[in-house]
């Protein structure tokens, strides 16, 4: 008797379907499908305030952009701005590939990919804020 | 491994008559992965903002350039046209314009809402003294 079964997973009382019912091909679930509408609504909430962040930089000189951006409630709304889109581009993207990349090597590194340019963009806008935030 | 099953593929885009909708299918994904590319020019003004006077005058030295300028309005338009188009989409998500007519309306609702708004933002912006 071997611990596996023909489909080589561990023995266990539950059944395949069992395993992977409710959580669908990608096998986690809703949350991307719930996290996209999330950020989706997030952003939609954000576009008016930060559509006006925007009209008043323009135009201005460093000087003057770095004072409105360093401003507590600009930063505010950019970095909530920033994490909601980040995170929206990040599953967005993932779609894509998992559409067109058939490749499942070239699929995993292009996710890995993905998730690699998505973070290094959040964390070097909030870094951006960070430091417009604490006027050094 | 259990053998892979030769299951019949369901036809590509080529086979169908083109739509409105299916149209702005593809379209609301290009516009997705545009303002995917577009963020760096987000993180770059926002880096040079934090960085000093010559970062932010290159970064503005781009964006009135004539090249600058179009892209930064295309981005305009992706960003207008992606959430006119995804509200489209919540709307379905809810249950709600399904209707031949209905789906028709909110479409070409969205197409011409995002031209729309990209136009009067940039009113908005050159009237401010944006131009500049």
């Amino acid at each position: 008797m071997s611990a596996l079964d023909s489909q080589g997973a561990p023995r266990s009382m539950r059944t395949p379907l069992g395993r992977v019912r409710a959580l669908g091909a990608a096998h986690s679930g809703t949350q991307d499908f719930w996290r996209q509408r999330l950020t989706a609504v997030a952003m939609t909430i954000l576009m008016i305030p930060g559509i006006v962040v925007v009209m008043m930089v323009l135009g201005r000189n460093q000087a003057g952009a770095a004072q409105i951006l360093g401003s507590s409630w600009v930063a505010l709304i950019l970095l909530l701005f920033i994490l909601a889109s980040t995170w929206h581009m990040k599953i967005g993207m993932q779609v894509v590939i998992e559409d067109y990349v058939h490749n499942e090597k070239l699929k995993i590194a292009s996710i890995m990919a993905n998730n690699f340019f998505t973070v290094a963009v959040a964390l070097a806008a909030v870094y951006a804020i960070f430091k417009l935030s604490s006027g050094v | 491994m259990t053998a892979r099953i030769e299951r019949p593929l369901s036809p590509h885009i080529q086979t169908y008559r083109w739509t409105l909708t299916m149209i702005m299918s593809i379209v609301h994904r290009a516009t997705g992965i545009a303002l995917y590319v577009g963020t760096l020019l987000l993180v770059w003004w926002l880096l040079a903002a934090a960085s000093g006077p010559t970062a932010y005058a290159n970064v503005q030295a781009f964006t009135g350039s004539f090249i600058g300028r179009l892209i930064v309005f295309g981005y305009t338009w992706a960003i207008m046209h992606h959430l006119l188009s995804g509200i489209r989409h919540f709307v379905w998500d809810l249950g709600y314009g399904f209707k031949a007519n209905e789906r028709e309306a909110l479409t070409w609702g969205a197409l011409i809402g995002g031209i729309s708004l990209t136009v009067l933002l940039w009113i908005i912006a050159y009237a401010i003294g944006g131009g500049r």
